[in-house]
């Protein structure tokens, strides 16, 4: 098993498509979107100010239309009325984004607003509260935007791992393996080890890149590599699963890119969605964990109900997916 | 004393009837030809023989996989890798390892001629050295029985002649080989015996001086026809 995981391994090392999937559209694509999230809140937002240090918040992040609220009280109540988007509670000490349940896009700028105008030389700190639990809404723009990037893509990249499976089968090598002393269990094993060995090699790359270059803050070490390994578990069995139905590498290929790209887009990779709806993708529930991690409490009370939803995903598919060794791994 | 001894084999896909009750044995030395035309059901008896498919009735006496060198009709190589790479995670596969891989490397490589150009690409080999390559990971075993499944189809002269050089060698050392394939010519060389057959069943068994009259062509055609089956 080992050696067709290496052999696999240093083929996937020097797929530039790969390369491209895993690392390169995630991280680009989070530094676009946070070029143009920074240009200011919707159109429609409506946010209130609140606090001594109001009249220069707005003088200094340039917002019109700040509507004034009496003070944090009042802010919540407001933001959690729905009448206004967010209210930033500004002052000597920081800025306090009140944000309403019901605007997750908005809160969002709210924060970047907040967290620019708490950029040095201010360097305020933000504070962002929510009646709302939404994981996505408690992240900080640029991590929420590397994260969401990288989940989505990791389904991508996960893929053409996965469809090795039928690349063998392809090249008749499939066939031949089996002809020698190797199992289809161990040939199917090699394979989901190289995903999942792909998958967690991607993601430490974007973690350790978008921290370094783009300033996101993804939470404790030890607790972002348990939620990655759920994250890419669930991954793995997923898009085994997908595959193990599929009779071509290209059904495969596009069944995974549909997977791929619905889970990502309801679960919220690129924007905040409802949770009613996201929950039932794992992306959601990689986000939410993030999100998690902000909170205060203990870490593992924190990650234990993402890492067991993914955990549990992986948990559903993967015995699954040997069970269709016999149909998957046949030449 | 027979390396190989198939008999009543059968296997059906759906309603298509692949191999019809076939039975047929290969002794040890011996270059035994599976003859067929397309569709005869030589490659399925031949995947049942090497594992890779299980028969629906029948049985197949056969060394285990361990003993078996394969040569699979398409060129089952990892274009991206080097014939070296190729062969030493074949060689792998086998149980094979370090030194011992190494040796087995190099002396297939001596075997088939290829060893300048071992850290070639495969990608970037001519068809017949890509042939050749294909015969070695099927030598790397040292194998009692090597199957070879149309070893020749689509190379020039030269490496067809390398070929059927390499097989007759090493049936002199003592190995069992079953062998099929298109060309007549080629089986009234190599084979000791030969097997005709089609729709699964066999139709002739002989050496090729027994069957053919006045050859093993006009032998085959007079037993399968001379429609066409693509």
């Amino acid at each position: 098993m080992l050696l067709i995981l290496v052999k696999d391994l240093r083929q996937r090392a020097a797929d530039s498509t790969l390369l491209v999937f895993a690392i390169v559209l995630p991280l680009g694509l989070a530094f676009l979107l946070g070029l143009t999230s920074a240009g200011g809140p919707p159109p429609a937002a409506e946010y209130g100010v609140s606090g001594p240090s109001a009249a220069e918040f707005a003088r200094r992040t340039g917002l019109s239309g700040l509507r004034p609220v009496a003070d944090a009280g009042e802010a919540r109540r407001l933001a959690g009325g729905g009448e206004l988007d967010a209210v930033f509670v500004v002052s000597p000490t920081g800025v306090e984004v009140i944000g309403s349940k019901d605007a997750p896009i908005a809160v969002q700028v709210a924060r970047e607003v907040a967290e620019s105008y708490a950029l040095p030389p201010a360097a305020r700190p933000v504070e962002i509260v929510q009646d709302a639990t939404l994981g996505t809404r408690e992240l900080d723009a640029r991590t929420y935007q590397a994260a969401g990037t990288a989940v989505f893509f990791l389904f991508f990249a996960m893929m053409f791992s996965v469809t090795g499976i039928f690349e063998e089968r392809r090249l008749g090598t499939l066939a031949r393996l089996l002809s020698m002393p190797v199992s289809r269990a161990r040939i199917l094993w090699a394979k989901l080890l190289g995903n999942v060995i792909v998958g967690l090699a991607g993601a430490s790359v974007i973690v350790t890149v978008s921290t370094l270059v783009l300033g996101a803050y993804w939470g404790p070490p030890a607790a972002v590599a348990v939620l990655v390994l759920a994250c890419v578990l669930a991954a793995a069995g997923l898009t085994t699963l997908v595959a193990s139905f599929a009779r071509t590498a290209e059904q495969a290929a596009n069944w995974q890119g549909v997977l791929a790209s619905l889970f990502g887009l309801l679960g919220g990779s690129f924007f905040p969605v409802a949770p009613e709806i996201g929950r039932f993708t794992p992306h959601h529930w990689f986000l939410q964990g993030l999100a998690e991690l902000r909170g205060g409490g203990p870490v593992y009370e924190q990650l234990a109900l993402p890492v067991l939803v993914l955990l549990g995903i992986a948990a559903l598919t993967l015995p699954v997916v040997v069970a269709r060794a016999g149909k998957l791994v046949t030449p | 004393m027979a390396v190989l001894t198939v008999d009543g084999l059968r296997k059906t896909y759906r309603d298509l009837v692949a191999v019809d009750g076939l039975g047929f044995a290969v002794r040890e030395g011996e270059t035994y030809g599976l003859l067929g035309p397309n569709g005869a059901g030589k490659s399925t008896t031949i995947s049942i023989v090497v594992g890779v498919l299980a028969a629906d009735a029948g049985t197949v006496q056969a060394p285990p996989k361990e003993r078996i060198g394969y040569v699979p009709q398409s060129l089952a190589l990892y274009p991206d890798l080097t014939g070296r790479q190729n062969l030493r995670f074949f060689a792998g596969m086998y149980g094979l390892r370090g030194a011992g891989a190494r040796s087995r490397t190099e002396q297939v490589l001596r075997l088939v001629g290829l060893r300048e150009r071992a850290d070639d690409a495969v990608g970037a080999y001519s068809g017949g050295m890509a042939r050749r390559l294909n015969i070695a990971v099927g030598l790397l075993n040292r194998p009692s029985l090597l199957v070879l499944d149309e070893p020749t189809a689509g190379v020039d002269p030269q490496s067809r002649t390398a070929i059927l050089d390499s097989v007759q060698r090493l049936t002199g050392e003592g190995l069992a080989v079953l062998y099929t394939t298109h060309y007549m010519e080629e089986a009234e060389r190599l084979c000791d015996r030969v097997g005709i057959v089609d729709r699964g069943r066999m139709l002739a068994e002989g050496t090729p001086a027994e069957l053919g009259d006045p050859d093993l062509e006009a032998a085959f055609l007079r037993l399968t026809g001379r429609e066409l089956r693509d």
